[in-house]
């Protein structure tokens, strides 16, 4: 018989049953007719017939398996066996399907995150081949490249494929309705070549064309293309005014290739020749530039280091000045992507796979304490032929049931999960925008899914199989329910052990953010707002001196808004922030030194003389500048604590001077503040470059100043009585003019939490699981008592009748829960040893084994256990022994 | 008869077959006429007839279908099908060999 009329019997096998009990009952009667006929009796007849056909069902059933698909039948049947008890147990079912929902819900959320971030492939062609590239210099592992480096670089290589640099950067739009701030990539020609991304219209740039000097083009990014050309494909052609010049749009971007798009979009890409920075031509300028490259096929990332070692070494025989000392590093792409978030969200990845686990065994120990009241049924059915591996496939059926609906489940809690999980993660997260719940991750729900129902079936299934036949038919079995409530115990113990590990990562956690919290940045970050500004086209190609005139009406224009108290204009190095800025100078006793490699850096901040009063930094010593600090009088700087030990020791500074590199400014020192922590709040004390030198705004060479325009910062302190500040501005700033622009507003307060944003994603998260750890541990430890005290009723209405106090029945049964709960701590203490080594890297103040943390979570997990106690001692207490001892 | 071994069972197939060169036969009248022919000595039982007719018309040997027997009542019919009379050629040609066998056996032991 065919597989088809297999399949087609299966669905329709009534029908089959109905045609072989006729063909049999013909049979029958056709003997029963001939018996007849011989002479035997009509009863005799029927009886001699129906004792030669034997066991119909035996027939029938050997003819069934033949001519349907068998195990799909008994899986059908399973499925409508499993319904079935799992209606008639609602209450069960539903703690079931909660249990789990929650447990594959949270996994499925957290597992989009990874999958997006981690696992899917980089919208490049083969990414393996991908580099970052970097200068290394003394004091920068991951420095610059320089503009005229790259090139020789680009020329003198034998290992890349090809190479490209990029920078970010911001342009102003004017002529499109309001003016506005983009956010763009200045780029080297073979960027999109490097990363191996075609346009979506129109084209890339050529060769040559990001010279110095070439014509000003323009690739624009899809999601700007969307929003100001509607998507339109005539916009090629077209021409955007960016810093008061006109760029000829020449391509569209897809939005795929910018990893980054969750929190700061690319709008356009410019060749980075059309920089105006006067510095750009210099092979010695560090301008925050970073490079990508492509291996050729077949080269190795050794082989390329030692390439560029090479073409480094020549460059700097060639130019010594600029070059001594510099030399390439190569980090695989996708380490310099992912390398510092990997290990967190791996992490994290393990902890919620906890939550999952304690769900699991909650589900377990449910359905082992169910199966106590199923023994009969069970024996029953074995009695009826029924084998161990078909019980084992009912529970087992049951149990995936259960998942899969708890799964189902899990994925409508997923999405909810997901968008608030999205909401709160850290900025420096890339690859955000590909985080949801796609194909990958619709496929590990079913897994887990499935694994989860096997897992928490096993146990009684495999428990429920052995039976003993003769002892659970009697009326009065107590059956071999000891087996059953170790499992459990065993179970709730693992429970409280993964509890009181994710509890203590939570809590450990907690502790690195209060102690980083604490950390006095070096400044008051209460009330103060920063803003960018960029001034109108008028000010930025005019000179100096009216460049010098526009900032000091700016001032005095911001400063006099209401709610304003004190602001001053910043530019270089903004601390705990991204943007930092150096100084290469040299000190009054030294001659001046022949190559920069010779000459001290510091952080520079060139600020107006309100800085000081606008962070509230105080004077050490000295003074801080004045309005007569400015480009007609001397020139003063002002050095940290840092500086003046590191370059002064204990001699005095003040009175000193230093030669700035930057115009070859002679300036003396004229004051001492305390250090500002300008990396991180615990990352600073690491770093090598910590000197810090403040020089007054007004004195920046003419030059520079040029530069000051295009994105200077400004500082303000609010006084708090405008709430709306950063719109007051605005609206003075749009009076002053249309074409001068103020964005990227952001409080100080901001920031030193942004700074802080990714150990608190990762306390918040774990804080969440060990939460939910932490209830699902209660159930299941309320569960299991529950189960004892009702299994051993009999026994407790025994004790009391025979004396024993409500206070020892109290004793007997929390010393039960009190013995699971100190196991599980113990063990879990020995996990968490172990285990919290993995984060140490997350952890700051506080040592991975800190024993306030041990000791307090034991101490909640301990308080909690023994409250989830609480209910089942006190039904136990309150047995009547009468009524126990009646039921049997 | 109980059937029990493969060789025994496979005899009851090729019973079967050659019991249906006849013609169609209802599985009633399959038993009655291995029982007459052979002299009462096999007499097949319906427990072992029916699982085998099955198993036959699996391996596409012989073809149900309904119809009507003598005395007007409703029966199954089978058949044989090409393939059927391909396998009851040979295993007449099996059986003739074991039989041969087991006689020299028997003769020279």
């Amino acid at each position: 018989m065919s597989w088809l009329s297999r399949l087609r019997h299966t669905f329709r096998s009534g029908k089959l049953d109905d045609e072989l009990d006729e063909e049999l009952r013909s049979h029958l009667e056709m003997r029963v007719a001939d018996n007849i006929n011989a002479g035997m009796a009509p009863v005799e007849a029927r009886l001699d017939a129906r004792k030669r056909f034997g066991n119909t069902s035996l027939v029938k059933e050997d003819a069934r398996e033949r001519d349907i698909i068998g195990w799909l039948e008994t899986v059908a049947g399973d499925l409508r066996y499993a319904t079935r008890v799992l209606r008639k147990n609602p209450g069960f079912a539903v703690t079931a399907v909660l249990t789990l929902a929650l447990g594959i819900g949270v996994n499925t959320a957290f597992f989009s995150v990874v999958n997006g971030v981690l696992l899917n492939p980089l919208p490049y062609p083969h990414p393996e081949q991908l580099v970052a590239l970097d200068e290394s210099k003394p004091n920068f592992t991951n420095g610059s490249i320089s503009y005229a480096n790259f090139f020789d670089w680009q020329k003198d290589n034998h290992s890349f494929s090809s190479m490209a640099i990029s920078r970010g950067y911001g342009f102003t739009l004017t002529g499109r309705g309001d003016a506005e701030q983009l956010d763009a990539k200045l780029i080297s020609s073979d960027y999109f070549v490097v990363l191996g991304a075609n346009p979506v219209i129109g084209r890339t740039f050529a060769t040559g064309e990001d010279k110095i000097g070439a014509a000003p083009i323009v690739l624009i990014g899809e999601g700007f293309w969307k929003r100001k050309f509607e998507a339109s494909p005539n916009v090629l052609g077209k021409s955007v005014t960016l810093d008061g010049k006109n760029y000829t749009i020449v391509g569209v971007i897809s939005e795929a290739v910018d990893l980054y798009r969750n929190a700061h979009p690319t709008d356009l890409y410019a060749p980075i020749g059309q920089w105006s920075n006067p510095l750009l031509p210099n092979r010695d300028a560090g301008l925050g530039i970073h490079g990508v490259g492509r291996l050729k096929s077949g080269v190795s990332i050794e082989q390329a280091r030692a390439d560029m070692e090479g073409v480094t070494a020549n460059l700097a025989a060639i130019y010594p000045d600029a070059d001594r000392g510099i030399g390439a590093n190569l980090t695989p792409f996708r380490r310099a992507l992912l390398g510092d978030i990997q290990p967190i969200l791996l992490v994290l990845l393990g902890a919620v796979g906890f939550v999952l686990l304690i769900a699991c065994f909650n589900v377990a120990s449910l359905m082992l304490a169910r199966s106590t009241n199923r023994t009969r049924e069970f024996a029953v059915r074995v009695a009826l032929g029924a084998g161990r591996s078909r019980l084992t496939r009912q529970i087992l059926t049951e149990s995936i049931l259960l998942s899969v609906i708890g799964g189902s489940l899990g994925l409508l809690l997923a999405q909810w999960i997901t968008r608030a999980t999205l909401r709160m993660l850290p900025t420096e997260i890339p690859r955000a925008a590909d985080i949801r719940l796609d194909s990958h991750v619709l496929i590990f729900t079913a897994a887990i899914s499935l694994l989860a129902g096997i897992l928490f079936g096993l146990a009684p299934a495999l428990k429920s199989s052995e039976l003993f036949l003769s002892e659970t038919l009697k009326e009065s079995g107590r059956g071999s329910s000891g087996t059953r409530h170790r499992a459990q115990s065993v179970f709730v113990v693992i429970e409280m052990a993964m509890a009181l590990v994710l509890l203590i990562g939570a809590g450990l956690m907690a502790r690195t953010l209060s102690r980083l919290w604490d950390i006095q940045p070096g400044f008051d970050a209460h009330n103060v707002l920063t803003f960018s500004i960029s001034m109108p086209p008028s000010v930025s190609d005019a000179s100096a001196a009216t460049i010098r005139a526009a900032f000091r009406n700016v001032h005095e224009k911001f400063a006099s808004v209401p709610g304003v108290q004190a602001l001053s204009a910043s530019w270089g190095s903004i601390p705990l922030t991204r943007y930092d800025d150096e100084q290469l100078f040299w000190l009054d006793n030294q001659p001046k030194p022949s190559s920069e490699n010779e000459m001290n850096w510091a952080l520079s901040y060139v600020v107006e003389p309100d800085y000081l009063k606008t962070m509230r930094i105080p004077v050490a010593r000295g003074r801080f500048f004045t309005d007569g600090d400015n480009e007609n009088s001397r020139h003063v700087v002002v050095v940290d604590e840092v500086f003046a030990r590191k370059f002064f020791g204990n001699e005095d500074p003040l009175g000193r001077h230093i030669t700035l590199q930057q115009g070859e400014i002679k300036a003396e020192i004229v004051g001492i503040v305390p250090h500002v922590k300008q990396w991180g709040l615990d990352s600073d004390e690491a770093q090598q470059l910590r000197a810090e030198l403040y020089v007054p705004f007004m004195q920046l060479p003419d030059g520079a100043m040029k530069l000051a325009p295009a994105g200077t910062t400004i500082v303000a302190r609010s006084d708090g009585s405008d709430p709306t500040l950063f719109d007051s501005l605005r609206r003075v700033n749009k009076s002053m003019s249309d074409e001068q622009v103020i964005y990227g507003a952001q409080t100080m307060e901001e920031i030193v939490s942004a700074s802080l944003s990714p150990r608190r994603f990762s306390m918040v998260l774990l804080g969440v699981f060990a939460a939910l750890a932490l209830t699902l541990s209660s159930v299941g430890i309320y569960g299991v008592i529950s189960y004892l005290v009702g299994q051993r009723t009999h026994e407790i209405g025994v004790r009391i009748a025979l004396g024993a106090r409500r206070w020892d029945v109290l004793n007997l049964i929390l010393s039960q829960g009190a013995k699971l709960t100190l196991l599980g701590i113990v063990i879990g203490v020995a996990a968490s040893l172990g285990l919290t080594k993995l984060m140490a890297g997350m952890l700051y103040g506080v040592s991975a084994s800190d024993p306030l943390t041990f000791i307090g979570v034991a101490i909640v997990l301990s308080v909690v256990a023994m409250g989830a106690c609480y209910i089942p001692t006190r039904r136990a207490m309150r047995v009547d022994p009468l009524v126990a001892l009646r039921c049997e | 008869m109980r059937l029990k071994t493969d060789v025994l069972q496979g005899t009851l197939a090729l019973l079967v077959l050659k019991t249906l060169v006849r013609g169609p036969m209802h599985g009633y009248g399959i038993t009655l006429h291995i029982q007459m022919l052979s002299k009462e000595v096999l007499r097949v039982e319906e427990g072992s007839l029916y699982p085998a007719l099955h198993r036959m018309a699996q391996d596409g040997w012989i073809k149900a279908e309904w119809g009507v027997s003598d005395n007007n009542r409703r029966a199954r019919f089978y058949s044989l099908t090409p393939t059927g009379r391909k396998q009851l050629a040979e295993e007449e040609k099996s059986w003739a060999r074991l039989t041969q066998a087991v006689a020299s056996v028997l003769q020279h032991a």
